[in-house]
């Protein structure tokens, strides 16, 4: 009887098929676009990170190595590394934030998802730069964090972080929670119930569910998230700018600096391009260990 | 024998809703227990109540002797067989089985011979490697179990495991839990709504019906002496029957079933004040002859109806009154089970007249009233 079983269902077979015409038709826009707007631009920029500028800043059309030479000078690198360590920071400050909420929203009952999940949107629906003037206001000296904290004499004297690495780090955190908590959210939503039954029918706590099911099953998601805070968080400007007072400086500074008051082209494409060599290098780490096989 | 699990009074409220209302119950060591209802009746509610995935809003819940009822899940000495099987996806099929023992910190020695035996258990072996999503719903279904025998509980609780399977994979495997189950000695705690799947596999029946246990017994008496109209309609097929008793006498009373139909009944069946009762006859108690037969509750009727149905044939023949102007009839519908005798032709034919006759022993009153 044992070895006579039937199989009721087949393994799922994951196979991918090139897309035919109609399929190469209805992609056509989409590579048009990114022809365009990615393929080009960042060809241009490959081609002006070997070139020169003149005493104006116009760029003269000579090969050279100069420019990468230049990014290993010890201010750059450290520039370099300050930006990794702050994206780094604001990563894990993500994840240890989005994670709790991103699996609560999760396990929700599904009718209120849909709210929670507007709540996290709404703050989309205003301009990033309103945004981040709002929290200028609120943890600056006389500001609202401050006052109320004075008031409640939890601290002494006004606080002084308005400008500070705090602050900074405060604002990428702000900026990027959602795109930790969004990818985490899709996968822990994914995770059927009876799983976490199981596993607290086979004698695991909520600490060990968590460790061996829940982190386990969240990983697709864990990774994209990350992924989707730490790469754009290290190119951030806008955020160091303006709650940094521009004496945080990250690369992103240095980049926008180079195509605005230094007029350096050549020099702020090589960076660009380096950065870009980060980004992919780094993706591709990442992505073939996020890969988690689901039934 | 000594209890296993014992149920004092266990009452569970969803808000308003009572899905468990004082369920009272002993379950016996290396019994195979079956809680049979419709969907809805609370069966798995008590299943979840004795896992510890609900709290009981009132009454106690002991497993070995032991009240768990505020214990949690993790800290109970049972086992569960999921109905949807709750495999990981992320571990594979010996990293499945070996989970529980490694949540019970099992040297990683002794847990690769368990995991090993477990496997043999099922037929398993040699598929340790291979990923859920590999698997077949049966062999998914077979994880399952050893995943939950490997821990070596107390008790085992198996909610519907069979349900998603094919009916002759069901089937096998209805007979190989069980030897499973005669093998182990642990007592198994079995949900279902397949009446069928009850009888074959169980030692005991508690059939539920609306958060109550309706009757308990074991196979032969839920199916032959059903003691509510629910059981007797529930498990198998029965003819209920509206009576008004219309005389006693000696060992027999008559009752009236309709315009012209008088049946006799054992008289102790039957309390003396009752003046109205509801009997149930299994359909495969109801013999059918072509000539009348000289014997006592033989009723002339017509077939209304014929359905093949493999092994049986499945009849509707109606009992006294008299055919209206309209076409319909008056009297009673009886439906009938006879084996098929002839592999060549159909012995009965819908418009037929035939006799049914009914033996005293196989009337069954589940209800009555003065």
């Amino acid at each position: 009887m044992a070895g006579t079983i039937v199989a009721t269902d087949t393994p799922a077979a994951g196979g991918r098929k090139p897309p035919g015409r109609a399929g190469w038709l209805l992609l056509a826009p989409l590579l048009a676009w990114l022809a365009c707007f990615v393929v080009a631009p960042t060809a241009i920029l490959f081609a002006y990170s070997f070139c020169q500028r003149d005493e104006l800043g116009f760029v003269v059309w000579e090969f050279s190595w100069e420019n990468y030479a230049r990014i290993a000078d010890p201010v750059y690198l450290k520039i370099f590394g300050r930006s990794l360590w702050y994206a780094g920071l604001t990563t894990v400050l993500c994840l240890l934030i989005g994670y709790p909420v991103a699996y609560y929203i999760a396990r929700a009952p599904a009718s209120r998802r849909p709210t929670l999940l507007m709540l996290l949107m709404i703050p989309f629906w205003i301009s990033f730069l309103l945004r981040t003037y709002a929290w200028i206001s609120l943890l600056k000296a006389d500001g609202l964090v401050s006052a109320t904290l004075e008031m409640l004499h939890l601290i002494p004297e006004p606080l002084e972080i308005l400008y500070k690495p705090a602050a900074v780090l405060i604002g990428l955190v702000y900026t990027y929670l959602p795109f930790m908590i969004l990818p985490i959210y899709t996968s822990a939503e994914k995770i059927e119930n009876s799983l976490i039954e199981a596993s607290m029918n086979l004698g695991a706590g909520p600490w060990r569910t968590l460790a061996h099911v829940i982190l386990p099953l969240t990983k697709p998601g864990i990774f994209a998230g990350v992924l989707l805070v730490f790469v754009p968080s290290i190119g951030m400007f806008a955020v160091n700018d303006l709650m940094g007072g521009g004496k945080v400086d990250m690369i992103g500074n240095v980049i926008q600096n180079q195509f605005g008051q230094a007029r350096d082209w050549p020099f702020g494409a090589a960076l660009g391009i380096t950065f870009l060599a980060l980004f992919v290098i780094s993706f591709w780490f990442l992505h073939d260990r996020g890969e988690v096989k689901r039934t | 024998m000594e209890t296993m699990v014992e149920l004092r009074g266990v009452t569970k409220r969803f808000g308003a809703f009572t899905a468990v209302d004082s369920v009272d119950l002993q379950i016996r060591q290396g019994e195979f227990m079956t809680f049979l209802g419709p969907s809805g009746c609370g069966k798995t509610t008590l299943l979840r109540l004795i896992s510890g995935f609900e709290t009981a809003t009132a009454g106690r819940v002991l497993i070995g002797g032991r009240d768990v009822t505020d214990v949690p899940p993790y800290k109970r000495d049972v086992n569960q067989v999921f109905q949807s099987y709750a495999i990981f996806p992320h571990l594979n099929v010996a990293d499945n089985v070996a989970f529980g023992l490694r949540m019970r910190n099992v040297p990683a020695a002794e847990r690769a011979k368990r995991v090993g035996e477990a496997l043999e258990l099922v037929s398993l072996q040699g598929l340790e490697k291979r990923r859920p999503h590999e698997l077949s719903g049966g062999q998914r279904q077979r994880v399952a179990l050893a995943r939950a025998i490997v821990c070596r509980p107390q008790v085992l609780l198996l909610d519907e495991p069979l349900s998603a399977l094919d009916a002759k994979l069901r089937h096998s495997m209805q007979f190989e839990l069980k030897n499973l189950q005669r093998q182990l000695g642990i007592t198994f705690i079995f949900v279902t709504h397949d009446q069928e799947e009850a009888l074959i596999m169980s030692d005991r029946i508690a059939v539920i019906n609306k958060g109550r246990i309706e009757q308990l017994g074991d196979a032969t008496q839920i199916y032959h002496a059903p003691a509510t109209a629910f059981t007797a309609d529930f498990i198998g097929e029965a003819n209920l029957l509206k009576s008004q008793v219309v005389y006693r006498n000696g060992i027999l009373a008559r009752v009236r079933l309709t315009e012209g139909v008088e049946l006799a009944v054992k008289k102790e069946t039957l309390q003396d004040s009752t003046s109205q009762a509801l009997l149930s006859v299994r359909p495969e108690k109801i013999y059918i002859t072509k000539t009348k037969p000289a014997k006592e509750n033989a009723f002339k009727g017509t077939i209304e109806e014929e359905v093949f149905r493999g092994a049986m044939d499945e009849l509707r023949i109606r009992i006294g009154g008299t055919p209206a102007a309209n076409g319909s009839h008056t009297g009673l519908s009886l439906m009938a089970m006879v084996p098929n005798e002839s592999s060549h032709e159909r012995s009965w034919h819908k418009g037929d007249t035939v006799y049914c006759t009914i033996h005293t022993d196989d009337i069954v009153v589940v209800e009555q009233k003065a």
